[in-house]
């Protein structure tokens, strides 16, 4: 507890999270999004934060479905910011956020439903005029006005951020998994719901937005003057062949040319 | 006088293609006869059919026109017939427009995802032969590539800065505005990927005002208009657009540029390096726990099979390697391994740089697991297995007298290595 004491000028770290609806990757019914989810997750585990949940959208029945999906985490309410359909939710979410003024805003990668391009949040951080990260694992410490973080790098691998608050992040998909959603919570926590004017996003109208199709796998095109080459290249057998065997060696010849192996390919950390 | 003397050993070697010297012999009886092609006194090519090919096993002439034996040729020679050819340079003197690409560059090099992205650019740029576009790449930092005119890249700016080295997206960004002011690219393009292109492809269409292309994965030309086609709502839908200027690009977007080489020439910014506010502070990589890598994502995975008897030797083998942990179906059935180690199409599809596979004789389900994998190392017993057709490197053997010597030369090398780091 102590940046509680520390940091008496906000008496406690404030977090938004920007949630959306989301859709079960099999059944395709409403529900959280599941790197939103993961945003809650991170905010709730942090050590004197106060969290509040924010969604931005049409308040039909399917929608309170879903964000009660959020509730059910052991959050007590969610600001639903009623919107029509279509509309473009930065301006009214940069209104929002400047007059709750958080410390953190965190937010998925990107919505699962929509567009889903991923730019809400670069697009709040530069009207805000706010720091921002993208691909947050894990909040490491929150002191003096910087929060340590962890970055997601392919590979499994991190990267330790210093960034200066208030800062908007984006929650990778490889954050802490989001605990189960649980009923009776969920039944009685209270969608708030804030109505605002709406802008409508005309850009949308001109995209042709369709299911998605299976995409064509690339294929192995061999470039070559002489069909000897291409036929050579097309007959070949996939993988296999061409290794180098090494038998009747002592463990020790084995073991460095393993050794040998593993420093061309860099993999080893000596 | 001179006596055509025979060797009759040499002959049966010529007509026997199965022969282990056959190549040898045919180089060398290439190199003694009399040409049968030479350039005449006109400057024609004159050939001598009489001179071309050799007695076959029947007593029959045979012309080998696939090149297989000038190939098959020892040595050297054998090589320099692989070597490279040339490919024709092109340069473009006076672009009507520019594309420009912002590659990760992961390593300093080009990644696959970056030459995917290049020919993507290419394709915009040489569309309309009567408005010749050239591609322009921005470099960041310090490279090691040295194929850049293979990638299809005209012009490179290349911002020489070490604080422009690794993770710097508002100084990158910064220097990103300075090219639009300068010399306005028609179009930006940038890989969609977790290596930095996604955050700063976003970063600079949002500061020019711009709205993006996200998730592109296909352009669609309808007479003379771009368009394209993006990835959305989480892979659920396809979003066919007018091609923007910003354009984030998934893997495979467009095939990479491979019949022509560019020239590459540098561009000099006027501008220098403006100060910037910087809000973020890279405190560098993570030393990450192997073992909490998921297999899929790992890079480096010691996985045991059957093979393996000792199993506390197997982990420490692994800690010491700091490898992530795999391992084959029966391991998992035999309690060896929890089931979320398994590799294998029943298990993890893996993708690791390096897969050691000790004690496993690969059955189709685990090499399909390890397809992507790129190099393969296999330890077994059994040297007729299907792993070792598999691997890279097999060593036949005891697997676990292998495994304890590959742990003593790291701990011998480390510790040479601290030593030199204390001396």
């Amino acid at each position: 507890m102590k940046p509680r004491e520390s940091d008496k000028k906000s008496a406690s770290l404030s977090i938004s999270v920007l949630v959306s609806t989301g859709r079960h990757p099999i059944t395709g019914r409403p529900g959280r999004a599941d790197q939103d989810s993961r945003a809650v997750e991170l905010a709730m585990n942090l050590q004197g934060g106060s969290v509040s949940l924010l969604h931005a959208g049409q308040p039909t029945e399917e929608c309170k479905e879903a964000l009660r999906g959020y509730l059910g985490m052991g959050i007590d309410r969610i600001s639903l910011i009623e919107q029509s359909e279509h509309a473009d939710i930065t301006e009214v979410l940069t209104k929002t956020l400047k007059s709750s003024n958080p410390s953190l805003v965190l937010a998925g990668t990107k919505a699962e439903q929509g567009e889903g391009s991923g730019l809400l949040p670069f697009l709040l951080a530069e009207s805000l005029g706010w720091s921002l990260v993208s691909g947050l694992v894990s909040i490491e410490s929150v002191e003096n006005g910087q929060a340590t973080i962890l970055q997601a790098l392919p590979r499994g691998q991190r990267r330790r951020l210093k960034v200066r608050l208030p800062a908007i992040a984006t929650v990778d998909e490889s954050a802490e998994r989001a605990r189960q959603s649980a009923f009776g919570p969920a039944r009685r926590g209270t969608i708030e719901t804030i109505s605002e004017a709406s802008h409508i996003d005309e850009t949308l109208a001109s995209f042709e937005i369709k299911k998605a199709r299976v995409r064509p796998k690339r294929l192995k095109i061999v470039k070559s003057s002489s069909a000897r080459d291409r036929f050579k290249a097309a007959a070949a057998k996939s993988g296999g062949g061409g290794g180098q065997v090494l038998s009747d060696v002592s463990a020790q010849e084995g073991a460095e040319a393993i050794f040998k192996l593993l420093q061309e390919e860099n993999v080893l950390k000596l | 006088m001179s006596l055509t003397r025979k060797n009759p050993r040499l002959e049966w070697i010529a007509r026997n293609r199965l022969h282990p010297e056959h190549a040898q012999v045919m180089a060398e009886l290439d190199a003694s006869s009399s040409p049968s092609q030479w350039m005449g006194p006109n400057g024609l090519l004159r050939r001598d059919p009489h001179r071309v090919g050799r007695m076959g096993p029947n007593g029959l002439k045979r012309i080998d026109r696939s090149g297989l034996l000038a190939g098959q040729a020892y040595g050297s020679g054998g090589k320099q017939a692989k070597a490279e050819p040339q490919k024709p340079l092109i340069t473009i003197d006076d672009p009507a427009f520019i594309v420009a690409v912002v590659p990760d560059m992961a390593g300093g090099e080009l990644t696959s995802h970056d030459k995917d992205v290049l020919g993507m650019a290419r394709q915009l740029a040489d569309a309309d032969p009567q408005r010749q576009g050239a591609v322009l790449a921005v470099v960041f930092g310090s490279y090691r590539e040295t194929r850049f005119e293979h990638a299809g890249i005209d012009r490179l700016v290349f911002l020489e800065d070490e604080r422009l080295e690794g993770y710097s997206p508002e100084r990158r960004l910064s220097r990103l505005e300075d090219i639009e002011r300068e010399l306005t690219p028609e179009r930006w393009l940038f890989p969609d990927s977790q290596l930095g292109g996604a955050e700063l492809g976003r970063r600079l269409s949002v500061r020019l005002k711009e709205r993006p292309a996200t998730h592109v994965w296909q352009l669609l030309s309808e007479d003379g208009e771009w368009r394209c086609e993006c990835r959305g709502a989480r892979e659920r839908s396809d979003i066919v657009r007018s091609l923007p200027r910003c354009i984030l690009a998934l893997e495979e977007c467009a095939e990479p540029v491979s019949e022509n080489r560019y020239e590459v020439k540098p561009v000099e910014l006027s501008s220098t390096a403006p100060e910037t506010m910087i809000r973020i502070d890279n405190l560098g990589q993570v030393e990450v726990d192997p073992a909490s890598v998921a297999l899929g994502e790992a890079e480096f995975i010691l996985s045991g099979g059957n093979g393996v008897k000792n199993w506390d030797r197997f982990h420490n083998a692994a800690l010491q390697l700091r490898a992530a942990e795999g391992a084959s179906r029966v391991a998992v059935d035999n309690g060896f391994m929890p089931r979320e180690r398994q590799v294998g199409a029943t298990g993890t599809w893996v993708s690791a740089r390096v897969y050691i596979a000790v004690g496993i004789s690969g059955a189709i389900q685990h090499l399909q697991g390890i397809e992507r994998c790129n190099k393969v190392v296999a330890i077994n017993n059994d040297g007729g297995c299907d792993m070792v057709k598999r691997a890279d490197l097999a060593i036949i053997g005891d697997a676990e007298g292998v495994l304890e010597a590959l742990v003593e030369l790291i701990e011998q090398k480390r510790s040479e290595e601290s030593h030199h780091e204390a001396a």
